[in-house]
């Protein structure tokens, strides 16, 4: 296409003319999940092991903000999504359930390490074995705790289940998704008993 | 907004009752005595007094901060009541991170509790490790390889670089200086990298173990410390730059938070808050262990006991660290990383193929476990945060009958209301970050 | 009370006294060895006063405090055998920071009369520790300014650090897992 024949400027330059590419069309669903999953905000919700490695992905050198990830929501009211990041004890059950409460629609839950998802090594009085007991988690992080490699695989798989997923689902109810390790080894695999 | 979850939850659950802060009208005299942040030396008539010069009750608010709270450093709940801007009193409510640690270690082997204890204090988890096989060890009567002792030395003290640097991170951003927060990450990766070189995971390591550590330092590791204290340096004169000389931050630290000496012993507490105040205490040099007689390095003390104090005695100790480790690097020597008794260490790996002991006796060692001889024992080191103890019970079986560990945080924590008294509710975050609690540790 | 025995000059040369077959006592207190480390064994009742001697003689810190409870292992080493042993144990460590040394008190607290003196008066560090032991094994401290748990949530139940207290632990799921988690992805 030629410079002449093309027309120049917005819809008011070139008139019905120009709607052939001042415009995309689309679902409005489309676009609503499209917006919902590019601004996902987090709750701080640090408990233990995990909230340190949550804080390192929020750090310069693995960086969250890439994915629009970094804004961390000092109030559950302005957040969308919750990760569960550690163990969550019985005395701090009803908190959370508060905190998830208190959440504004859409909202979603990363259970981030083994104990937040089935209570890991903890298997005792003191822990919920499995925070899915209290709120419905859309997406489990293995490890102890997950590498924030990890965490971004889990918070990108998200994003994914929001732009695949329902539009609208039924509350209470989390997609569940069952994610692999990454980036747990390190530069050098290290060998136990090797003399 | 509702949810049609049907979880056990009872929401009216989340008040703790007695636990919480009353109001002043119906506080026992005794409980007046340290809630007013008097608990030193105070009589109850004194204590009477000091309650007179404070305000009427209809002038004050107790108002709630935490459990989820962006800067209270995990699940730490405060309670405060202020008059305007001033705390007065101060509770902290502690147990939102209640593992039962001590009841699971009961149920694991002496080769399986490090995995246990690693997990309490996660900022510095080799020290926990540490402190469980050295009273293991004690039980046990055996003495670790000099490799394994000057390897632990060495990752203990790397252990406390990377958690003073996530110390002056979260100071940092608790304080509102964000660049410092992302400078403290940028600087404990590179730590965490070797750490997971050495130990194959950046936390939670499982390193130490009862008879040693658990692998020897791979190759190339000279390479990686010298790279790191090449680095370290000139990061640490960018944050004297950006923090120690800068005149906001000291306007912000400096004064605030004041503890004495005197009042430190009294509470037990211990670490950087017990060298702040000028009280020359260090257990690496005062009761060594380890290899620690052999090492120079120097004890930092601040003389105000102040925020600001707290914070200049962990930078100058990430230094003294480093000395520690280039001390390490040199002195390094060779041999066993873990001692060779048949009893505490399972069979080297090429073994078990050619020898049906070896695999029988790798099978024991995993499964059962090694029996420890009946008695007790409390061994402490000096962790990032102070004293970290550790007391087992050993009833001659191979689980501790009892094992406890006494955790610097859960003690230094009792200085909050005392710190706190008077001062402006904008600062309680500072003093919350210079205390440096980790609630892992606290809660266990 | 009990330790108008004690030798004054004790304090000054304890840590190198050397092991003797008789029993031995310290500060008025019957003294044993664990691995280089000194225990004493004070009564219920010796307590208080011995603490107060202890601070006198320059033990400024109690460093920690715990409970033990030694329902199924009721034999226990380390105790003289003049003293009576009972179901708990309450652990003291001190530490004299000028002399370097440390002590440890094993008190005895009988199951059916859980309850000690506190040392908050003289040691207001021990007032978390007293409420966590009291949390976990129901041992009374009194005079301590707040004696609520301080760990476990208020309503809760048991004392989970006594061994006739169930772990709680709960078999493993391999299979039928909750509806909310698919098998696979």
């Amino acid at each position: 296409m030629s410079s002449e024949s093309r027309p120049t400027g917005g819809l008011l330059d070139a008139g019905l003319e120009g709607l052939s590419h001042n415009f995309l069309t689309g679902t409005l669903e489309g676009l609503v999940k499209w917006a919902r999953s590019h601004s996902v905000m987090p709750a701080t919700f640090g408990l233990a092991c995990c909230a340190i490695e949550m804080m390192a992905a929020g750090g310069p050198h693995y960086d969250l903000s890439r994915y629009g990830m970094e804004t961390f929501r000092a109030s559950p009211r302005q957040a969308d999504l919750m990760i569960v990041a550690g163990r969550v004890s019985q005395k701090m059950a009803p908190v959370l359930r508060q905190i998830y409460d208190q959440m504004m629609e859409p909202k979603w839950v990363i259970s981030m390490g083994v104990c937040a998802s089935s209570g890991g090594m903890f298997n005792n009085y003191a822990i919920v074995q499995g925070v899915d007991q209290i709120v419905p988690v859309d997406v489990y992080a293995p490890g102890c705790p997950p590498s924030p490699e990890t965490l971004m695989h889990a918070i990108l798989t998200l994003h994914q289940q929001i732009r695949d997923g329902e539009l609208t689902r039924r509350p209470g109810q989390g997609a569940g998704i069952v994610i692999e390790q990454v980036g747990a080894a390190g530069p050098t695999p290290v060998v136990l008993g090797r003399s | 907004m509702t949810t049609t979850h049907d979880a056990p939850i009872n929401l009216a659950q989340t008040a703790e009752g007695a636990q919480e802060l009353t109001s002043r009208d119906i506080v026992a005299a005794g409980e007046r005595l340290r809630e007013l942040g008097a608990v030193l030396r105070l009589s109850e008539s004194e204590a009477l007094d000091a309650e007179l010069d404070s305000v009427p009750d209809d002038e004050t608010m107790i108002i709630n901060m935490g459990p989820q709270h962006p800067s209270t450093h995990g699940v730490l709940r405060l309670m405060l009541e202020l008059q305007g801007e001033t705390v007065l009193r101060c509770k902290p409510i502690i147990g939102y991170l209640h593992t039962g640690m001590e009841r699971t270690g009961e149920d694991l082997t002496y080769l399986q509790g490090p995995t246990n204890v690693t997990r309490m204090d996660y900022a510095a988890p080799l020290f926990t490790e540490l402190a469980f096989s050295l009273t293991v060890e004690k039980l046990l009567d055996i003495e670790v390889p000099e490799r394994a002792v000057w390897i632990r030395m060495l990752m203990t003290e790397m252990n406390r670089i990377s958690s003073h640097l996530l110390f002056m991170a979260t100071n940092g951003m608790d304080l509102g200086a964000v660049s410092m927060m992302l400078y403290g990450w940028r600087e404990r990766e590179e730590a965490l990298r070797f750490l997971q070189e050495v130990t194959g995971l950046r936390m939670n390591h499982n390193y130490i173990r009862p008879g040693g550590v658990a692998a020897d330092l791979p190759d190339g590791w000279r390479d990686s410390i010298l790279r790191l204290l090449d680095m370290l340096p000139p990061r640490l004169a960018e944050y004297d730059v950006l923090m120690t000389n800068q005149p906001i931050w000291r306007e912000r630290l400096q004064g605030i938070g004041v503890i004495s000496a005197e009042e430190c012993l009294a509470l037990g507490v211990t670490g950087p808050i017990l060298r702040s105040t000028g009280y020359d205490w260090d257990l690496r040099r005062d009761m060594p262990y380890l290899a620690f007689d052999q090492i120079d390095f120097d004890v930092v003390v601040g003389s105000y006991g102040d925020c600001f104090d707290r914070f200049a005695i962990r930078l100058a100790e990430i230094r003294e660290s480093m000395k520690i480790v280039r001390q390490c690097l040199e002195n390094m020597p060779k041999g066993d990383y873990r001692i060779q008794d048949k009893k505490v260490t399972p069979p080297p790996r090429a073994r078990i193929d050619e020898s049906m002991e070896a695999l029988i006796h790798h099978f024991k060692i995993f499964t059962e476990g090694f029996k420890v001889p009946e008695g007790e024992a409390y061994v402490s080191i000096e962790s990032p945060r102070g004293e970290l103890g550790c007391y087992i019970v050993s009833d001659g079986s191979p689980t501790p009958y009892r094992m406890h560990v006494r955790a610097p945080s859960f003690v230094n924590l009792q200085t909050l209301p005392h710190l706190m008294h008077g001062n402006l509710v904008a600062d309680a975050v500072a003093i919350i970050s210079s205390v440096d609690p980790i609630l892992g540790e606290v809660d266990r | 009370m009990a330790d108008d025995t004690a030798p004054t000059g004790a304090d000054d040369a304890e840590v190198e006294v050397t092991p003797e077959v008789a029993p031995e006592e310290l500060f008025g207190a019957l003294l044993t060895r664990s691995g280089g480390q000194l225990v004493l064994h004070p009564t219920r009742e010796q307590y208080p006063a011995l603490l107060r001697t202890l601070h006198e003689a320059g033990y400024h810190s109690v460093i920690d405090l715990c409970g033990v409870d030694y329902l199924t292992h009721p034999g226990r080493s380390g105790v003289p055998a003049s003293v009576a042993t009972e179901r708990f144990e309450v652990v003291v460590n001190l530490i004299n920071h000028k002399e370097r040394g440390r002590l440890r008190l094993r008190i005895q607290i009988p199951v059916d009369d859980a309850r000690l003196a506190s040392a908050f008066d003289l040691y207001p560090g021990t007032e978390a520790m007293e409420r966590e032991t009291f949390d976990m094994f129901g041992i009374s401290f009194d005079g301590h300014p707040d004696l609520t748990r301080i760990l476990m949530p208020e309503d809760w139940l048991g004392h989970p650090l006594r061994k006739d207290y169930d772990s709680g632990r709960i078999p493993v799921q391999f299979k039928g897992a909750p509806a909310n988690r698919p098998a696979s992805r």
